[in-house]
């Protein structure tokens, strides 16, 4: 299924930015970046349960937000892309 | 039946993989051209003298994502494996049957009963298809003796005459296989199988299709634990795949030749999409390489309900669930190996 994730870290002080690294670096390795805070993940259940503790332990939940969106498995109808940054859909013929 | 994962396919030859976290990071001099997670992969293949890093070949071995590196024409050069999984005793089974004539006759008998059985069902649905294009009386002749061949096999046990056996049936059926053509006849013709280097354009796509099946079903037969490289038909020879060749055998006809068929017939590759090189060695173009593997990987994401297990997966994991079925024979708990007999 698709997941898609959003974040907003405070990125005020030191710490702030750090996490932002430490969650976009947690991010990458279960999805592709589309958008600055914004990355598509085609995950399983048992994947998404574990991307989900792992972001969560990582922001300070007074400051941040995460939003997670499930577009479930036929997600491709459900997506459009306008503009420019093409992205790569990794269930799409891969071919670089 | 678990699920069937993407391929990644790199055809740029000046491109560089590396490992970040769990992601694949291909770049091109300072370009990143993608990243993509590696649990999204079940292989990666590369064409070209492409790299890969050390961390990344150790990642994939570890996570079972087969990574292949092939020459710019498709020829196999290597294959990363990581530590022998799975079940030594599994192992042992199949050298010690491997070692005897007699017991590889048996599991040998299977693989090429399929192979024949599922070319005659290639004739019989040309026939069946197209009965005003091509030669029907012949069509109908070969497939009578291919049930010649197929009884003789069934009560064959001996090693010798099956490859014989194997050998006139293949070629009865390649006698016929021009006729299959039915598209595109100038730039596209059979007159017999050649190789190293394939001489003409459907020689070519065939060798192809051929290694690309052969690197597939050696990953399958090392994911359930089994030994890619010891044979029952195909004998032990340093650097080649045997068994993978001999679970091969079966799906070539009904997987390879009907792929390549469908993309001649459906017009998905022309005339411009192969070169000529002054030895008279046919290849494809970047181009048609690239049409030619998008079409092969929609064609593995197609489903069908797997004849014996009565399952419905995709066509790309036929070779997975061969191996499977080849493991529960080696540890008894199959009586006979069942190959895949595709109607």
């Amino acid at each position: 299924m698709l997941i898609l994730v959003t974040y907003d870290v405070v990125t005020k002080t030191a710490a702030g930015r750090k996490r932002l690294r430490k969650v976009a670096k947690e991010c990458e390795n279960y999805g592709v970046r589309v958008q600055n805070s914004v990355f598509e993940c085609v995950v399983d259940a048992t994947q998404f349960k574990q991307l989900k503790l792992r972001l969560v332990n990582l922001i300070d939940e007074t400051e941040d937000s995460l939003r997670f969106y499930q577009l479930g498995n036929n997600y491709k109808s459900k997506v459009e892309h306008i503009g420019a940054k093409e992205t790569i859909e990794v269930e799409d013929v891969l071919i670089l | 039946m678990r699920k069937l994962l993407n391929t990644l396919f790199i055809t740029t030859s000046n491109v560089y993989l590396t490992l970040k976290g769990e992601t694949v990071v291909v770049s091109q001099e300072e370009d990143v051209l993608g990243r993509i997670p590696l649990h999204n992969l079940e292989a990666i293949c590369t064409f070209g003298y492409a790299g890969a890093s050390p961390m990344l070949m150790h990642a994939c071995a570890e996570k079972n994502v087969s990574l292949t590196f092939l020459n710019a024409h498709g020829k196999f050069l290597a294959r990363v494996i990581g530590e022998s999984k799975g079940n030594v005793v599994l192992r042992k089974t199949q050298y010690r049957i491997s070692d005897s004539e007699i017991a590889s006759a048996k599991i040998a008998r299977n693989f090429i009963f399929a192979k024949v059985a599922n070319q005659k069902w290639i004739l019989e649905r040309a026939t069946r298809d197209n009965p005003l294009r091509i030669d029907v009386p012949a069509f109908k002749q070969v497939s009578e003796r291919l049930l010649e061949d197929l009884k003789k096999i069934l009560a064959c046990e001996d090693l010798e005459l099956l490859r014989g056996l194997e050998g006139q049936a293949a070629s009865a059926y390649f006698g016929l296989f021009d006729q299959m053509i039915l598209q595109q006849k100038e730039a596209f013709y059979f007159k017999t199988r050649n190789r190293r280097p394939p001489t003409d354009n459907i020689n070519a796509l065939l060798s192809f299709i051929y290694t690309l099946l052969a690197k597939d079903v050696s990953a399958a037969l090392e994911t359930v634990g089994l030994d890619a490289y010891v044979g029952f038909l195909h004998r032990d020879r340093p650097g080649r795949a045997s068994l993978a060749l001999d679970v091969m055998e079966e799906l070539r006809g009904v997987i390879a030749d009907r792929f390549v068929l469908k993309v001649i017939n459906k017009k998905m590759l022309d005339e411009k999409d192969f070169i000529r090189k002054e030895d008279g060695a046919v290849l494809l173009t970047d181009e048609g390489r690239k049409k030619f593997l998008q079409a092969w990987q929609e064609r593995k994401q197609e489903t069908l309900t797997h004849p014996f297990l009565k399952e419905k997966i995709n066509w790309g994991l036929v070779p997975h669930a061969q191996a499977m079925l080849l493991a529960r024979h080696l540890r008894g708990d199959l009586e006979e190996y069942p190959p895949f007999l595709w109607k």
